[in-house]
């Protein structure tokens, strides 16, 4: 079918355009799914803006319907597609649905008619559409003309490559050759399928080996795309339990205490990003994409708040036994995670990622960073900055060291170590709440989202050592990087396994982790 | 200064004999319970009696006492010895596992698919036994496995970790890594245990049928007993100069090195008579429950072993026994009666145990004694 | 929560008990109400899942007893939480057939929970329904299985990834979380694969463990996999890891159109955790969708509505939700009612033989019917695309009600398998 679509756009140069009626905008809005593609075929030679207008706004989810009349909605309003007058829209008015196969073909027909559009853009936009979509010899009319017309070197290279993709089953010998050739520079998953079929099929030997030479310069570039996109997911993996235990490896630094609970701090974050996010779409709809920057520091807030309350009237009681803390702080996360179960429900609640937070960036033909993980990635630098500066520079970070190094001592230079303890642990809390703010954005909110994360963490607070922030840095890093590393091996659960045992091996020879508190503290 | 509780040092009061005349006299009323009682009350008084226990009571306490075996190990280590276990679920586990593949190999060709594999082996299209199951269709050698797995385990492990000195919350944290890394492990189905369904559906033992009363009954009297036989190896064992080898490491560790005896020695043999206590305690528990499932190896199973010893009373023995059925009592009442409070009570007992009540129960009732 | 009226039972069952010394008969079998026992899983994992149903369960006994009950007696909900500890199911179970002595157990949802209280409902001869799609491989007369079958859900959705209409699919991806579900259903989905002359070189099957949330690479190999041909993608994700999946698929933009996901667990309850607006064009089978169009639907979304509102249910008192497990478990219970009422008494065997071929008017627009013999109910089969509203366009349906087949003949264990329920009960 889209051959035909294609086939019969390539004349939309030659033929006049023909002004949209009432019925062919029932046609394309209403009925099957196939004879709704036949009258979008047929309406596309001499498709003039108005119908245009049309197609876009079916593709984009905007045309509503009656029995008599159809309506392209814009800005809540209803617009009839023939005249481009405002209408009103009944109550009954029903929502134009496509469905996946209305919906590539709706993509195609925009993009064989943006080719020829005056914008550079735009053009560009339609070339890399076309691209992705698939290759077939039917559209070469159509992009050989494009081809010619185009003056924008650039776009002109992009349609070249669709170009000498579609020309690498062609019948003369000379055009192969040069279309393997041309190929060899793009690198393209799409690509390597395509010359992968043409190997099998090839007789002449030069064009084999031109096929071949380009087949493996782009293996190669894949290989490093796939090499790199191992490294990203790692540092990604890596950022998100630097955040997760960087808050664990304060309290555990200065008090001794493993805070079971952590877990569900980094929950009352996320919820807490949940809650502005609501709170945004009811009463400032227009600016919920930066919802996310008012949570940043709410979730910080709610959780250090928590974990103070917790510190005074629990922890505090219990110092010296660090394995009662444990217990305890066992005890607290399962009331708390009760609690949040009793206001919110067992349910997971949706976080919607902001805007500017969907999609990702291309790379490489195989390597796409999502926005969210990058965006992860640099809070995690951003809060460890932060967190050492705080630690290193301000007064509070200077009682926090001395209090962690020597108790005793800092007690008697009238450091107030309770309320040191209070700050710290406030302070590691809130950390973890931003950890769930971050969190919210890749994966679920719900009750249970501190557990997934709880061994996680004190994996990595246990082999970073309590000496320096960098031991939790080096860490996170490592021990993403490597379980990526193992998953592409052996899959996900083994490489979590094989993860577990290193540290536990690596804990033997090394118990107090990789970086170790320098002085004469006694044993742990 | 942040306030401190004193923490009053158990008290080692010197025996004759193992245990007191009353104490033996408890022991003797709890092996005519086990034994004689509940079976008389189960298999022989008429079911609409008042006096009757119901099959679902037996099932209970006997689930119960498996668990308070577990608490036992428990204490062994830490109250005793001064190691928290956080890890422990997976001997429990293990030992569970060893029965469950007995077991499964029981069944025959009962199951869904009338074929001599598990049911689980077949939708994996696997056409013979992998090389863990060689000896599951041997009694004697399965139960053997029940001591060796959990006992090997252990032995490694621990071996490792108290070489190197390993302590305190650092020790704790590497055994719930080891539960996990287990959990994780076991919920492969490709690990050929089952997967997230375990093993479940048992017809037989020893090729006598499973859901019997009199079977269930039997199984009941032998967890008994072996409950009780369990406590009174306890007794001897911490009441010799091993125990007081124990109590002294957990104490003070560093001076019992300076006094010449090596703590590692010490350690590692409690540690793994705990662990195969535990996978006894696994064993029975299975055939009574009718389940594995990898879900008993997780970390958050592991933590409550614990919390029944603190509830009960750490180095007592009978505290953590009693703190078992406590415990468990409660959550079967609270599940029924206000599922949703369950967490909230479980979440308030460990921080209400660890704050003001360090002694437990035992501690409690032997301070209102003390005051009377 | 559910005002259980458990407390007031065992007091007065105590102290009945107290002054029948003499052997009298239990307290319950005297009791002049019908007990119904819900099993669900009201914490842990599963709670997400499980606690509509038990609501859903509630309010069709509201229902019945507003009609006079049955037999002249009113219906009476006894409600456990299992708490998504399969062990704890299996007790549960013996509590409320044993003492509570309810007449019929709605419950369960994994395949998990279902397999370790088989044997009870079998030795004690009492009854459950089954709610859940599930994986087929089973049929016990104790159970009433009103979930779909393979069947009726996952080879229906790939015949239609196959056609022009689904986008011609060549090549599959078959990714479940690691448990018997997604086992035995892509077991049977690569034996019909075969069936249709795709080579397993074009069919890739990778599991996750439960709660797993790290897809990255998994969609990364989606990506590489897809270059080869047309993809689809067949998953069997359970519970939370779908919202993490979804979000990796939509972020690394595989669309829709070009990389469609078919899943089977994911419905309306699932997607309100999830940001719909990358997953527009995804697609969910069922055997019911909130989105159908039919009389019996709008009346049941009405009565679901106010009934949550009237309960203040979390989540539902402020944006109602139906989906297919509520559909069944509310067949499932009025298919019984009218069984008991045919056969006059709430005795297991006898309500057995009067199920088979009862008839109801389903929400799904369809008369679903009991089979005579293969304790599951004939469904029809939907194939809903997500909507950027969370809710399903069904894209495609069966033409009318489709048997279960629950020993799937893609199987070649199952050769000479019996379409019912073994009555020799396995002692």
């Amino acid at each position: 079918m889209r051959w035909l679509v294609l086939l019969l756009s390539a004349l939309v140069l030659a033929a006049p355009a023909r002004a949209l009626t009432p019925a062919e905008a029932r046609s394309l809005a209403t009925g099957e799914v196939e004879s709704r593609i036949t009258a979008l075929n047929a309406v596309l030679p001499s498709a003039d803006e108005k119908t245009v207008a049309l197609i876009q706004a079916m593709s984009d989810d905007a045309v509503k319907f009656t029995d008599t009349a159809v309506f392209v909605m814009k800005d809540g309003k209803g617009y009839d597609p023939v005249t481009g007058a405002e209408a009103p829209v009944p109550e009954a008015a029903e929502d134009v649905v496509n469905n996946n196969e209305m919906r590539s073909e709706l993509d195609a027909a925009l993009a064989s008619i943006k080719l020829f559009a005056t914008d550079d853009a735009v053009r560009t936009e339609a070339v890399k559409t076309l691209a992705g979509g698939e290759i077939s010899e039917a559209k070469l009319p159509l992009i050989e003309k494009a081809y010619a017309k185009e003056s924008v070197p650039s776009i002109k290279d992009a349609i070249g490559r669709v170009r000498s993709a579609m020309l690498l089953g062609s019948a003369d010998k000379a055009k192969r050759l040069a279309a393997a050739q041309a190929l060899a520079a793009t690198g393209t998953p799409a690509t390597k399928t395509l010359l992968l079929d043409r190997l099998k099929v090839e007789t002449e030997p030069d064009v084999k080996s031109a096929v071949e030479a380009a087949l493996r310069s782009i293996e190669g570039r894949l290989a490093w795309g796939e090499r790199l996109g191992v490294i990203f997911t790692g540092i990604s993996l890596g950022s998100i339990l630097l955040l997760v235990a960087l808050g664990l490896a304060i309290t555990y630094g200065l008090m001794g205490v493993i805070n079971m609970a952590h877990g569900e701090l980094m929950m009352i974050g996320a919820y807490a990003t949940y809650v502005i996010q609501n709170v945004f779409k009811t009463y400032f709809p227009g600016a919920f994409d930066y919802y996310v920057l008012l949570a940043i520091p709410a979730s910080f807030l709610a959780a250090a708040l928590v974990g103070a309350v917790l510190e005074r009237v629990v922890i505090r009681w219990l110092y010296g036994r660090p394995l009662e803390t444990l217990l305890a702080t066992w005890g607290i996360s399962l009331v708390l995670q009760q609690g949040v179960r009793s206001i919110f429900g067992a349910q997971n609640v949706p976080v919607e990622n902001p805007a500017w937070l969907s999609g990702g960036v291309d790379v490489m033909s195989n390597l796409t960073l999502p926005f969210n993980r990058l965006a992860i990635i640099a809070f995690a630098v951003l809060v460890l900055a932060g967190v050492s500066a705080l630690i290193a520079r301000t007064r509070l970070g200077l009682f926090v060291r001395g209090v962690t190094q020597n108790r005793k001592m800092a007690a008697c230079m009238g450091v107030n170590t309770a309320r040191i303890d209070t700050y710290a642990f406030a302070l590691g809390s809130g950390i973890a709440g931003l950890a769930g703010c971050a969190l919210s954005q890749v994966g679920n909110v719900g009750p249970d989202l501190g557990q997934g994360y709880i061994v996680d963490s004190f994996m990595v607070v246990v082999l970073g050592g309590v000496g320096q922030l960098a031991g939790t840095v080096y860490a996170a890093v490592g021990l993403g990087v490597l379980n990526k590393l193992l998953e592409g091996w052996q899959g996900a659960v083994l490489a979590k396994i094989m993860v577990l045992v290193f540290i536990v091996i690596f804990i033997q020879k090394r118990p107090q982790g990789i970086f170790a508190m320098k002085g004469r503290s006694a044993e742990a | 200064m942040s306030a401190v509780l004193p923490t009053a040092p158990a008290t080692i009061v010197p025996r004759v004999g193992l245990l007191s005349v009353k104490s033996w006299g408890a022991v003797f009323a709890a092996i005519i319970f086990v034994a004689v009682l509940m079976p008389v009350l189960n298999l022989l008084v008429p079911a609409g009696s008042a006096l009757h226990a119901s099959d679902y009571a037996v099932q209970l306490v006997a689930k119960i006492m498996c668990y308070a075996i577990c608490a036992l190990a428990m204490d062994l280590i830490w109250g005793y010895t001064g190691i928290l276990s956080l890890g422990h679920g997976v001997f429990f586990a293990l030992g569970g596992y060893a029965m469950g593949m007995y077991l499964m190999r029981q069944i025959g060709s009962d199951g869904q698919y009338r074929l001599p594999m598990p049911d689980f082996m077949v939708f994996l299209n696997w056409k013979e036994f992998p090389w863990t199951w060689g000896v599951s269709d041997s009694f004697i050698a399965q139960m053997l496995l029940v001591v060796l797995v959990p006992g090997l385990l252990a032995f490694v492990f621990g071996y490792f970790a108290f070489r190197s000195r390993i302590k305190g919350v650092y020790f704790s944290i590497i055994t719930q890594a080891m539960t996990y890394a287990a959990m994780l492990l076991f919920f492969r189905n490709e690990t050929g245990f089952g997967g997230n369904n375990g093993f479940t559906d048992f017809k037989r033992i020893l090729d006598v049928p499973i859901a019997t009363p009199s079977m269930r009954m039997l199984l009941f009297v032998i967890t008994g007993l072996t409950l009780i036989g369990f406590f009174l190896f306890a007794r001897w064992l911490v009441s010799s100069k091993f125990g007081r080898v124990l109590q002294a490491i957990r104490d003070a560790e560093t001076r019992v090195m300076f006094t010449g005896y090596d703590p590692l020695r010490y350690k590692l043999a409690i540690w793994v008579i705990s662990a195969v206590m535990c996978g006894i305690a696994g064993a029975l528990y299975v055939p009574q429950v009718g389940i594995i499932n990898p879900g008993e190896m997780s970390p958050a199973a592991s933590i409550e072993i614990a919390i029944w010893a603190a509830v009960g009373g750490r180095g007592t023995l009978i505290g953590p026994i009693i703190g078992a059925f406590f415990v468990n009592g409660a959550k079967s009442w609270f599940t029924q009666a206000f599922p949703e409070f369950w967490l909230y009570f479980l979440g308030a007992l460990f921080i209400a145990v660890t704050i003001f009540l360090p002694q437990g129960i035992i501690g409690l009732v032997r301070r209102k004694k003390d005051a009377t | 929560m559910n005002p259980s009226r458990r407390q007031a039972g065992k007091s007065l069952t105590a102290v009945a008990l107290g002054l029948a010394a003499l052997g009298y008969s239990s307290f319950a079998a005297a009791a002049d109400t019908i007990k119904v026992g819900v099993l669900h899983s009201l914490s842990g994992t599963m709670a997400i899942s499980e606690t509509v149903l038990k609501d859903t369960v509630l309010m069709a006994i509201d229902e019945i007893n507003a009609k006079g009950g049955l037999l002249g007696k009113k219906l009476e909900p006894v409600v456990v939480d299992p708490a998504s500890n399969w062990p704890l199911f299996a007790e549960k179970a013996k509590q409320l057939i044993g003492q509570d002595k309810v007449v019929v157990t709605f419950g369960c949802w994994t395949s998990v929970s279902r397999k370790s209280v088989l044997p009870v409902y079998e030795e004690l001869n009492s009854l459950l329904f089954y709610p859940v799609q599930y994986e087929g491989e089973e049929l016990s007369k104790n159970v009433f299985y009103t979930g779909a079958a393979p069947n009726q859900q996952a080879i229906p959705a790939v015949e239609y990834l196959m056609s022009k209409a689904g986008g011609g699919a060549k090549r599959w991806v078959l990714l479940g979380t690691d448990y018997v579900y997604p086992r035995t259903t892509n077991k049977i989905l690569r034996a019909f694969l075969h069936s249709k002359g795709v080579k397993d070189e074009d069919i890739v099957e990778t599991y996750t463990p439960f709660g797993h949330s790290d897809y990255q690479t998994i969609v990364a190999d989606i990506k590489k996999f897809a270059a080869g041909g047309k993809t689809a993608v067949v998953s069997t994700i359970n519970g939370d890891s779908n919202v993490p999946f979804y979000k990796e698929l939509g972020n690394a933009g595989l669309k829709a159109k070009d990389v469609p996901v078919v899943a089977f667990s994911v419905g309306e309850e699932e997607l309100r955790g999830v940001d719909t607006k990358p997953l527009v064009g995804h697609l969910a089978a069922w055997n019911y969708f909130q989105s159908i169009k039919a009389p019996a639907n709008t009346e049941f979304i009405k009565k679901w509505s106010a009934y949550a509102k009237a309960k203040g249910i979390a989540g539902h008192k402020d944006k109602p939700l139906t989906n297919d497990p509520m559909e069944a478990t509310y067949i499932g219970i009025n298919m019984w009612a009218q069984a008991v009422k045919k056969a006059g008494s709430t005795d297991t065997d006898k309500v057995i033989a009067a199920m088979g071929g009862q008839t109801f008017p389903a929400p799904s627009g369809i008369t679903s019917m009991m089979d005579p013999k293969n304790h599951h109910l004939h469904k029809s089969v939907f194939i809903g695309e997500i909507k950027a509203d969370g809710q399903f366009n069904v894209v495609w349906k069966t033409p009318g009600p489709v048997k279960a087949q629950p020993w799937s003949p893609y199987i070649p264990e199952n050769k000479g398998k019996k379409d019912e329920p073994d009555l020799m009960a396995k002692k």
